[in-house]
């Protein structure tokens, strides 16, 4: 059997090239891509803790709730992804910067 | 099965929420036809007649104990901020009567996302295990990523919301991660059985990545430095109503997670109303250290805003700084003084953004600018404003400074005086900003030639409804003493 570090190791890797990604890319679709990446990381623990802990299943549903919620996420922004291309015809985030943080 | 059904009945506010909103979302799809004004009318009054039912439902005793198989508690901090989130949204849904932004523009998805957010508010409040925690907190977030795009022609309420949900949608995924290493290492979702497994064997430094991770995304949530980079810009942007609804609701809510987590998930309770941290990580500092940087980044910041919206954006950020105080002071007495300071929050911070509205709808601007010279268009409205920035500020004999004086109060019972003696001088330095604004209003001169001010009877009603408890506070010390008192009975010390 594969041993739960392997997986902790490639989620960790999965992690940090979502952390990385947000961090570099401009273009607000790849954001998200890497936001996904994210989320399924901390799935991925979840669903190897789960299955390495005696009677723990919470885990895996949690999995599968992230993933119906990961959803719901992209969808609502790609939205505004949309919405905003349509006023301003370009998805790069330097270009949304009228709003000065 | 029999515990679904005994939790149903103790969880009535949020059910009546949930029947609204399939109500209101019926009767938006109904009423496409009619006119604009018409159907606003009746959305808004089933948003009302929905949200004052869950208002009145929220009260009583809280039960004690927990609901849905140890998914939400039914305790004293749930029972405290019930209220506070449907007394919230029915303010803002008035608000949104009212601004200008608004206008001429259908209510039907805002009133059913408004009643979402408010339920998802309640269920984040009570979550006391990581899946729940986790779906309330999404749930709000996603909800209120929609309202501050609402405006869908408009480039800077598109921007705020893409800026929200990219940082809103990192800062969760890193407290997912968090929460899964969290689970990993204790093997349970219950954040008692959590708090169980870290007092038996500690996790060490393990247990210091998940702190800060999910610092993170609770400090998203509550605007918390570093983790602020979205409030100021989100606040600009988003229709103003929405801003109000987004400085008390959410923040609230994201402070009882803090509560939660930290006080039932890796600390567990003294004798003498102290908590103790397990796990073998003293995460005291932690909150500490985003207390003072909060405050002090919020407080310096807001000085050079010239924008309203911006200022109170900044504001709230310190206030948030404030409140932390209270949250880290690792005590009964500091929850109690979180949930106090936050009641008091609500009628201050949402009497500035009113007059903010009103001002807007007046003049059409944001900028401080426009506010010169108001004393002459409107006395009224310019003492309306002066008294919750006094409250803000923390002066006496205004509600914000008992909120202080809990918070101050607590942190020094447990010791942290330097930390109170910071909060002191910050709200010094808050008084420079807030000051600035009511000179503007009162001493600078506008143009003569605007007309005075007419408020409509709506506008007078809400006026007072937010400036007599913040005048008022002094006469109930009494029912302050006991919204702490009651916030303080967590589900294991009840």
């Amino acid at each position: 059997m594969i041993p739960l570090e392997h997986y902790l190791i490639v989620s960790a890797a999965l992690f940090s090239v979502g952390v990385f990604g947000i961090l570099t890319r401009r273009n607000a679709v790849n954001v998200l891509m890497c936001i996904e990446l994210i989320f399924n990381s901390a799935n991925i623990n979840l669903v190897a803790f789960s299955r390495f802990i005696e009677g723990a299943l919470g885990g895996q549903v949690f999995a599968l709730l992230v993933i119906v919620v990961a959803a719901c996420e992209a969808a609502v922004a790609l939205a505004i992804v949309m919405s905003l291309y349509r006023i301003t015809k370009q998805v790069n985030l330097d270009e949304a910067a009228e709003l000065k943080g | 099965m029999s515990d679904v059904l005994a939790s149903l009945g103790r969880f009535l506010p949020e059910l009546l929420l949930m029947g609204a909103l399939a109500i209101v979302i019926v009767a938006d799809l109904a009423t496409q036809t009619w006119s604009l004004a018409k159907s606003r009318n009746l959305l808004v009054g089933l948003t009302l007649v929905g949200l004052g039912a869950a208002f009145v439902a929220s009260f009583g005793e809280p039960g004690g104990g927990s609901l849905f198989a140890s998914m939400i508690a039914d305790d004293g901090l749930l029972g405290v901020l019930r209220p506070l989130f449907a007394l919230t949204a029915i303010f803002v849904l008035l608000f949104s009567l009212r601004s200008k932004e608004l206008d001429g523009v259908r209510m039907g998805e805002m009133v059913a996302l408004l009643l979402t957010v408010t339920a998802a508010l309640m269920w984040m409040a009570g979550s006391v295990n990581l899946v729940m925690i986790y779906l309330s907190l999404e749930t709000v977030s996603v909800a209120s990523y929609i309202m501050v795009g609402y405006l869908s022609s408009d480039r800077l309420s598109n921007e705020a919301s893409l800026k929200y949900i990219l940082f809103g949608a990192v800062s969760t995924g890193v407290m997912l991660f968090g929460l899964s290493l969290l689970y990993g290492l204790t093997g349970t979702l219950d954040l008692y059985e959590v708090r169980a497994a870290l007092a038996a064997n500690d996790a060490g430094p393990a247990l210091i990545l998940v702190l800060l991770l999910v610092a993170g995304g609770i400090g998203f949530k509550i605007a918390a430095a570093p983790f602020h980079f979205w409030c100021p810009d989100v606040y600009t942007g988003a229709p103003t109503p929405v801003t109000a609804f987004l400085s008390v609701g959410p923040k609230a809510a994201g402070f009882a997670v803090l509560i939660r987590f930290f006080y039932s998930g890796i600390a567990q309770p003294g004798a003498d109303g102290t908590f103790t941290a397990v796990g073998g990580v003293d995460w005291q500092g932690l909150l500490i250290v985003l207390a003072v940087i909060t405050m002090t980044l919020g407080n310096v910041a807001a000085l050079l805003q010239t924008n309203m919206k911006r200022l109170l954006a900044y504001s709230s950020i310190a206030h948030a700084g404030t409140i932390l105080i209270g949250a880290a002071a690792l005590s009964s007495a500091g929850i109690g003084a979180v949930a106090t300071y936050l009641v008091i929050y609500l009628f201050m911070n949402l009497g500035a953004f009113l007059v903010v509205i009103l001002v807007h709808r007046a003049t059409g601007t944001f900028e401080l600018d426009g506010y010169a010279g108001f004393w002459k268009r409107s006395p009224l409205l310019t003492v309306a404003m002066g008294i919750f920035l006094f409250s803000l500020m923390g002066i006496p004999p205004f509600a914000g400074f008992f909120a202080k004086l809990y918070v101050f109060a607590a942190a020094i019972e447990a010791d942290l005086a330097w930390v109170a003696v910071v909060g002191v001088l910050n709200s010094a330095v808050a008084a420079f900003y807030y000051i600035k604004v009511l000179r503007i209003m009162a001493v600078d001169r506008g143009d003569g030639a605007l007309p005075a001010l007419r408020f409509s009877r709506l506008d007078a009603a809400l006026l007072l409804a937010l400036v007599v408890p913040n005048v008022v506070g002094i006469l109930f010390g009494g029912a302050l003493d006991q919204i702490s008192e009651v916030a303080q009975r967590l589900l294991d010390l009840a």
